[in-house]
C-alpha cells in the first residue's frame, strides 16, 4: 500500500494507519494537567540510587563525608552502556546504603544518601553554546557526562540513541502519552515548548533526519497548539495528530501508526531508520547541552482521586516519594494503594521512601472505587476479548495456557517475546485473569532456563573433561607402576645380594619378635619394609601394647605435670587425641583401670613406649589421611612458644571439628562405643565449638573435641609460659 | 533370449546406478542423530551430585536409557520428571524422595579461614569448581558450581556451607507484593 512512496513521502502526505487491538480505558488527565508546573520543596533527604538506567551503573567517585553541590557527578560511568548519576542538590553525602529501588521488586540497591543543606547551590553550568559547529562525538560524550537518559520510561542511555549506526531518515518525537492519569509530558509541552523544540534542533543536528515528527494524541488540543506555535518557522519539524488509544506511544505501536511499518521481530526502529525520542528527553537534551545542566531533576505527575492537590512537579531525582506525596496533600483512604507509573503498566510502590528516579513519570494514588484493584481470577472463558485486544496480535489465552503450563517451546513459538507487556488483556479480560503478570513471569522463566542451560552445558563439558583427565592420571600412573616395577625385578635379578638383605631382615625381625612381644620389635619392623605381612600379623598386638603403655604415660604424666620438660610433654600430648582416634573408648577404660603406681624408671620406659606407638600411629594416619597428619604438622611447627596464641587455638579448633568428625564417624559404624568413658578422660565443658550439629549426641561429641582441644592449646600456653 | 538379457542387463545396470547414488547420499548427507543416552544426558541438570545413585548425569543418562526410573533427580525436580517422561514415552512420576526432596538452588562456600588446605574438597568436585592448593586457602568458584554438595562430607574440619543462590532474575510476583499502608 505504500511500496512505491518513500517513507519520508509517505510522512508528508499526512496518512496515519492503525494498529490492532487497544482500548480506550477513562482518561482522567484533567486532574493534573490545568496548573503550571510547580517546583518540589527541597526533600531534607535525597536518595541517589547509581543505577537508574537501562545498562551499567558507573563507579562511585564520592564517599561518605564529602559535601557535593548540585549537578555533580557522583559516579563515573564505564565503559559501553553506562551513566553518571548526579547530586541533585548541594549537600553532605551521609551514608552510602542499600536502599529500596524503583523497581516493582524494591530490590536493594546501592543508592547515595545526600543530606541536603537548603541552599541548593549547583556547579558551574557546562554549556556548548556553539553546538551545531561541534563535532557528534563530543555532543555524545558530553549527552553521557550530563547523564541524559530516555525519560518515557525505560531509561534507554540517550547518547546511544543520539549516535544511530545507520542512516536515520526519521526521527520520531513521542509525545503520546496515552496512558490514563500521566499529564507530564502534556505540561511540559504547554509550558516549555520553545525548551523542547531546542532540544529537537540538537538532536537534528545529531542524528541529522530528513524529516521531524513530533506525534500527540488528539486529547491534548492545548500542547498541540502550543507545539504548532513554536514550529512554523521549522521546515523539516512536522506536528502529527494521532488518535487517542491506548497503547499506541508504545515505540513499536508509534512507529506503525505514523508509517505502516512494522518494526521486525528483535530489530530496534533504527533497523528501519526511524529513531524515537521522548519529549521529556528532548527537553533534558536542550537544558544538557544549550544549557549545560545535568539530567537531576524532572516532570512528575502526581495525582489520583486520594491526592487532595494533584499537580505536575518538577522533582529533583532522588526525593523519597514520601515527600511529594505530603506536599500534594495525599488523604489515604483504606488500604491505599500507590502506584508508580500509571495505572496499565506502573507498579505498587511497596515503601513510600522509594525515590524518584529517571524513569519516574508518574506517581498515582487512585481510589478504590475509580481504579478496583484486581479481583479474584476466575477461569478462562474463552471469550477472543484478549486477542481482539492485544496491539501486537498475540493470543494471549493461547500464551496463558503455554504459561500456566511453563511450556517454554510453546512460548516461544507463539513469540511472547513480542509482548510489549502494555496490560491491555488484563485489563479486558472478563475473568479478571492478570495475563501480563503470567507472561511476566513466563520471560523472565525463559531466561533463567536459558541461564541454567549454559550453566548446565559448562558444567557437563568440565565433567566430562574432568574424567577424562582423572583417567588420564589414572593409566599414567598403571603404566609407571608397571615401570618401576620391572625395573625392581630387573635390579633383583642382577644382585643376588638384595635377596640375602631381605630374608636376613625376615629372620631377624621374627628373632626379636620372639624374644619380646614388647614394643621395641616395631621399629625394627616399620624400617625394614620389606616386611610388611610381618607388621600385620603382629599390629593388634602391637596395638594393645602401645595402648598399655600410654596410657601409663599418660598417668604418669599427670601425677607429674610441672615436672616434665617441654618435648616430652609435646609428645605426650600428641598421643592422646590419636588414641581417641584410632582406638576409640577401648584405649580409655584401659586408662581408667590403671591404678596401680609407677616408678619413675618405669615412667622413662613408658615414655619410649609411647613415642614408638605415637611415631606408629602417624605412619598409620599418614597412610589413612594424609590431611590431618599435615595439620598434626603444622602444630608442631608452631609449637615453639610464639605470641600467636590465636593461630594456635585456631589450628587446635580445626583439629578439634576434625576429630569431632571422625569420631563421630566411628561411632557411627561402631554402636557399641560408650561416650561416657571417653568423656571421664576430659572435664565436660559447657562452651558449645560448632553451632550447626543437630543431634544432642553430636553437640556432646564436638564438646568433647572441645575440650581437647581447649586442654591442648592451654597446655602449652602454659608450657610457654614455664618457659 | 536376447531381449531377457537386455532387460536383465538394464535392471542391473539401474541397481548399480540406484545403488551408488543412495550410497554416496547416504554417506554426504548423513544425519547425526542424537543417540537417545545424549538426549537424556541432555535434560539432566549435569549438577553431577550423585544423589539418584550413580556417579554423574551422563552414568544416570545411561541406566534410564536401559530402563532405570526418570524420577531420582532432585536438582532436576518436576520440570526434568516431565521432560523425561515426554522423551522415553512414559508417565511422570512425582519425584522418589528416597534420593532427596527438590530445594532451592546452592552454591558451596569456604569459610576459608577455618580451610586447612587439606585438597579433599577439590578432589570431591566433580566439576573442577574448587581452586586451591595443599595447606593453602581454597575456594569456590560461584559461577562453576553446580551445587553438588558433594565436597560438604569430605571435608575434615567442616568448613563448607551450602548457601542458597541468589536469583539474579527477579519472578514478577507483583500481585503478592503487600501495599503498604500510607498514613
Amino acid at each position: 500500500m505504500h511500496s512505491e512512496l518513500s517513507l519520508i513521502e509517505q510522512m508528508r502526505s499526512g496518512k496515519l494507519w492503525d494498529i490492532p487491538g487497544g482500548i480506550h480505558p477513562p482518561e482522567r488527565k484533567s486532574l493534573s494537567n490545568t496548573s503550571p508546573i510547580d517546583i518540589a520543596p527541597l526533600s531534607p533527604i535525597y536518595y541517589v540510587p547509581i543505577k537508574q538506567h537501562i545498562g551499567n551503573e558507573g563507579d562511585l567517585i564520592v564517599s561518605v563525608g564529602d559535601r557535593v553541590l548540585a549537578g555533580q557527578p557522583l559516579t563515573n560511568p564505564k565503559e559501553g552502556l553506562s551513566l553518571p548519576v548526579h547530586a541533585p542538590t548541594s549537600g553532605l553525602i551521609k551514608d552510602i546504603i542499600l536502599h529500596v529501588s524503583a523497581h516493582p521488586s524494591g530490590k536493594p540497591e546501592t543508592t547515595v544518601v545526600l543530606e541536603s543543606d537548603g541552599e541548593n547551590i549547583a556547579i558551574a553550568n557546562q554549556p556548548i553554546p556553539d553546538w551545531q559547529n561541534k563535532p557528534n562525538s563530543e555532543l555524545i560524550a558530553h549527552l553521557k557526562s550530563m547523564g541524559i537518559a530516555g525519560l518515557g520510561g525505560a531509561g534507554f542511555p540517550t547518547y546511544i540513541k543520539a549516535n544511530p549506526t545507520k542512516n536515520v531518515e526519521l526521527l520520531i518525537i513521542n509525545a503520546v502519552e496515552c496512558e490514563p492519569y500521566i499529564t507530564a509530558d502534556d505540561v511540559l509541552m504547554r509550558h516549555y515548548a520553545q525548551e523542547i523544540i531546542q532540544g529537537i534542533e540538537v538532536l537534528q543536528h545529531m542524528v541529522k533526519p530528513e524529516l521531524v515528527v513530533i506525534a500527540i494524541e488528539d486529547n491534548k488540543p492545548e500542547a498541540i497548539s502550543a507545539i504548532e506555535k513554536v514550529i512554523v518557522d521549522h521546515k523539516h519539524i512536522e506536528v502529527r495528530v494521532v488518535p487517542t488509544k491506548y497503547p499506541s506511544g508504545g515505540e513499536k505501536q508509534l512507529i506503525q501508526i505514523l508509517t505502516g511499518l512494522e518494526v521486525p521481530n528483535q530489530s530496534i526502529p533504527a533497523d528501519i531508520g526511524i529513531v524515537m525520542q521522548n519529549i521529556g528527553t528532548c527537553f533534558a537534551i536542550k537544558k544538557a547541552v544549550i544549557d549545560g545542566e545535568a539530567l537531576i531533576e524532572r516532570v512528575v505527575t502526581i495525582t489520583g482521586e486520594s491526592i487532595s492537590r494533584p499537580q505536575n512537579l518538577w522533582v529533583k531525582l532522588g526525593a523519597p516519594i514520601s515527600d511529594l506525596l505530603t506536599h500534594c496533600g495525599l488523604v489515604p483512604e483504606q488500604d491505599q494503594r500507590l502506584i508508580m507509573g500509571g495505572p496499565m503498566m506502573g507498579f505498587n510502590i511497596m515503601d513510600i521512601m522509594m525515590p524518584v528516579v529517571k524513569s519516574t513519570n508518574c506517581i498515582l494514588a487512585p481510589s478504590e472505587y475509580l481504579l478496583p484493584s484486581r479481583g479474584v481470577e476466575q477461569a478462562c472463558i474463552r471469550c477472543s476479548l484478549c486477542a481482539d485486544a492485544c496491539p501486537v496480535n498475540l493470543l494471549p489465552q493461547q500464551l496463558l495456557w503455554f504459561s500456566k503450563a511453563k511450556d517454554h517451546d510453546k512460548l516461544e513459538e507463539y513469540n511472547l517475546a513480542d509482548c510489549i507487556e502494555c496490560g491491555v488483556c488484563s485489563y479486558v479480560c472478563p475473568s479478571q485473569i492478570p495475563l501480563v503478570q503470567y507472561y511476566r513471569t513466563s520471560k523472565v522463566e525463559i531466561k533463567q532456563a536459558k541461564e541454567d542451560k549454559i550453566k548446565s552445558d559448562k558444567a557437563k563439558e568440565r565433567f566430562e573433561a574432568r574424567q577424562e583427565r582423572l583417567e588420564r592420571d589414572k593409566q599414567a600412573r598403571l603404566q609407571r607402576h608397571k615401570e618401576s616395577a620391572e625395573k625392581r625385578k630387573k635390579a633383583l635379578e642382577k644382585d643376588n645380594s638384595a635377596k640375602d638383605k631381605i630374608a636376613a631382615a625376615l629372620a631377624r625381625a621374627k628373632a626379636k619378635k620372639n624374644e619380646l612381644a614388647g614394643t621395641t620389635a616395631e621399629v625394627e619392623n616399620k624400617t625394614s619394609e620389606a616386611n610388611i605381612p610381618e607388621v600385620k600379623t603382629t599390629d593388634t598386638q602391637d596395638r594393645v601394647a602401645a595402648a598399655i603403655a600410654r596410657a601409663k604415660a599418660k598417668k604418669q604424666q599427670a601425677a607429674l605435670n610441672s615436672d616434665e620438660t617441654k618435648p616430652d610433654k609435646t609428645r605426650t600430648d600428641d598421643t592422646k587425641p590419636k588414641d581417641i582416634k584410632a582406638k576409640g573408648t577401648e584405649v580409655v577404660e584401659e586408662k581408667v583401670q590403671t591404678t596401680e603406681p609407677v616408678s619413675a624408671e618405669q615412667a622413662k620406659k613408658d615414655k619410649v613406649a609411647a613415642a614408638i606407638a605415637r611415631a606408629k600411629a602417624k605412619k598409620l594416619k599418614e597412610a589413612v589421611e594424609p590431611a590431618v597428619s599435615n595439620v598434626e604438622e603444622k602444630e608442631q611447627t608452631s609449637d615453639p612458644v610464639s605470641a600467636e596464641q590465636v593461630k594456635k587455638d585456631k589450628v587446635a579448633a580445626a583439629i578439634a571439628r576434625a576429630k569431632a568428625k571422625k569420631l563421630k564417624e566411628t561411632n557411627e559404624t561402631e554402636p557399641k562405643t560408650d561416650n561416657t568413658s571417653s568423656e571421664s578422660i576430659v572435664p565436660p565443658v559447657s562452651e558449645q565449638m560448632s553451632t550447626d550439629s543437630k543431634t544432642p549426641e553430636q553437640i556432646k561429641k564436638d564438646k568433647v573435641a572441645a575440650a581437647i582441644a581447649r586442654a591442648k592449646a592451654k597446655k602449652q600456653k602454659d608450657q610457654g609460659e614455664q618457659k | 533370449m536376447y531381449t531377457l538379457l537386455i532387460a536383465l542387463g538394464a535392471l542391473v545396470a539401474l541397481t548399480i546406478i540406484f545403488g551408488a547414488v543412495l550410497g554416496f547420499a547416504s554417506v554426504k548427507f548423513k544425519v547425526e542423530a542424537d543417540p537417545l543416552v545424549e538426549q537424556i544426558d541432555n535434560l539432566l541438570p549435569q549438577t553431577q551430585c550423585g544423589q539418584c545413585g550413580y556417579p554423574g548425569c551422563k552414568p544416570y543418562a545411561e541406566a534410564i536409557a536401559n530402563g532405570d526410573d526418570i524420577n531420582k533427580c532432585p536438582p532436576g525436580g518436576e520440570a526434568t520428571i516431565k521432560q523425561l517422561a515426554d522423551l522415553m514415552g512414559v508417565d511422570a512420576k512425582p519425584l522418589d524422595s528416597a534420593h532427596g526432596e527438590e530445594d532451592v538452588k546452592k552454591v558451596a562456600f569456604i569459610r576459608e579461614d577455618e580451610c586447612i588446605g587439606c585438597t579433599k574438597c577439590i578432589q570431591a568436585c566433580p566439576v573442577d569448581a574448587i581452586m586451591g592448593a595443599s595447606k593453602v586457602m581454597h575456594t569456590v568458584i560461584i559461577d562453576e558450581c553446580t551445587g553438588c554438595d558433594l565436597c560438604v562430607e569430605p571435608c575434615p574440619v567442616d568448613c563448607i556451607d551450602m548457601v542458597p543462590l541468589n536469583d539474579t532474575n527477579w519472578k514478577w510476583d507483583t500481585l503478592a507484593i503487600p501495599v503498604k499502608n500510607v498514613n
